[in-house]
């Protein structure tokens, strides 16, 4: 199954859907990693709308995600989190690495910033 | 105390397995009617437990989960997890938040989601010969539950 991305100016979303554990976690990563290789974003936005469980996983998902684009000077968005699954984002204390968008918050629309990222 | 219910499901340690434990544990405690929050936290516990086997337990073959589940009239739920793998060489660092032996892509927080969905947690492994995880959830009863079987 491939997820759904999409590309605006420098951002790419990907949405997530169904059960994140670690047998599905494997493919989800290949498959981002692939995209981001390919695109080199500046912004990573990875939507959880469609997510429907979250184990640990996840966790290691968000983070190695969160080093990758590190490395390429680019920053990670989590957006669309169930409260659920932020419960288990914040045991993690990923909360702290400000990628977590409010739920509420529509991220796919727009982009209000309007700064260009300094590493493009 | 007897509990008024109980299953135990053995199957290989396959990450394909590892939905079908949560699932076939949430439908069974079901019976004791949960609410969705307590629920979700007994899915997500199992999971980590399950997943701990796969990964750490049997890293390179295919081993057996032994999976066994009790509700209790007091609305207490017991689970253990036991695999017959190579067991953990330091139960107390490998409990501790962050830690993994399991490289980058895990985040080393399974039994710390155990630990903080579950009301105990209670973990004993031999080098060699395996661990066995026991999760006590307690649900809160209400007033129509359970429709629960009587007691065996």
């Amino acid at each position: 199954m491939a997820l759904r991305m999409e590309t605006e100016s420098d951002s790419l979303t990907i949405w997530l859907s169904g059960e994140l554990d670690h047998h599905s976690a494997r493919r989800m990563r290949e498959e981002i990693d692939a995209a981001v290789e390919r695109i080199k974003p500046s912004r990573l936005r990875l939507n959880f709308a469609d997510v429907g469980f979250m184990d640990s996983s996840g966790i290691g998902l968000i983070m190695g995600r969160f080093r990758l684009m590190q490395l390429y000077g680019g920053t990670l968005e989590v957006a669309g989190a169930s409260e659920r699954i932020r419960k288990v984002i914040r045991l993690a204390g990923l909360d702290r690495l400000n990628v977590l968008k409010e739920s509420g918050e529509d991220l796919s629309a727009k982009d209000d910033s309007g700064v260009p990222h300094a590493g493009r | 105390m007897k509990p008024l219910n109980e299953i135990k499901l053995n199957f290989p340690s396959r990450s394909a397995n590892e939905g079908f434990a949560r699932a076939a544990v949430a439908a069974f405690v079901s019976q004791l009617d949960p609410a969705v929050d307590e629920l979700a936290d007994i899915r997500t516990a199992v999971s980590e437990a399950v997943t701990n086997c796969i990964v750490h337990a049997y890293p390179d073959t295919i081993g057996t989960v032994y999976l066994t589940v009790r509700l209790f009239a007091d609305g207490k739920i017991s689970i253990k997890i036991r695999d017959k793998g190579c067991g953990i060489a330091d139960v107390k660092q490998a409990m501790e938040p962050l830690f993994t032996t399991g490289g980058e892509e895990r985040s080393g927080l399974g039994f710390s989601v155990m630990e903080s969905f579950t009301d105990k947690l209670r973990v004993s492994s031999k080098k060699g010969k395996g661990t066995v995880v026991t999760l006590e959830k307690y649900i809160a009863l209400r007033e129509s539950a359970p429709s629960a079987a009587k007691p065996l």
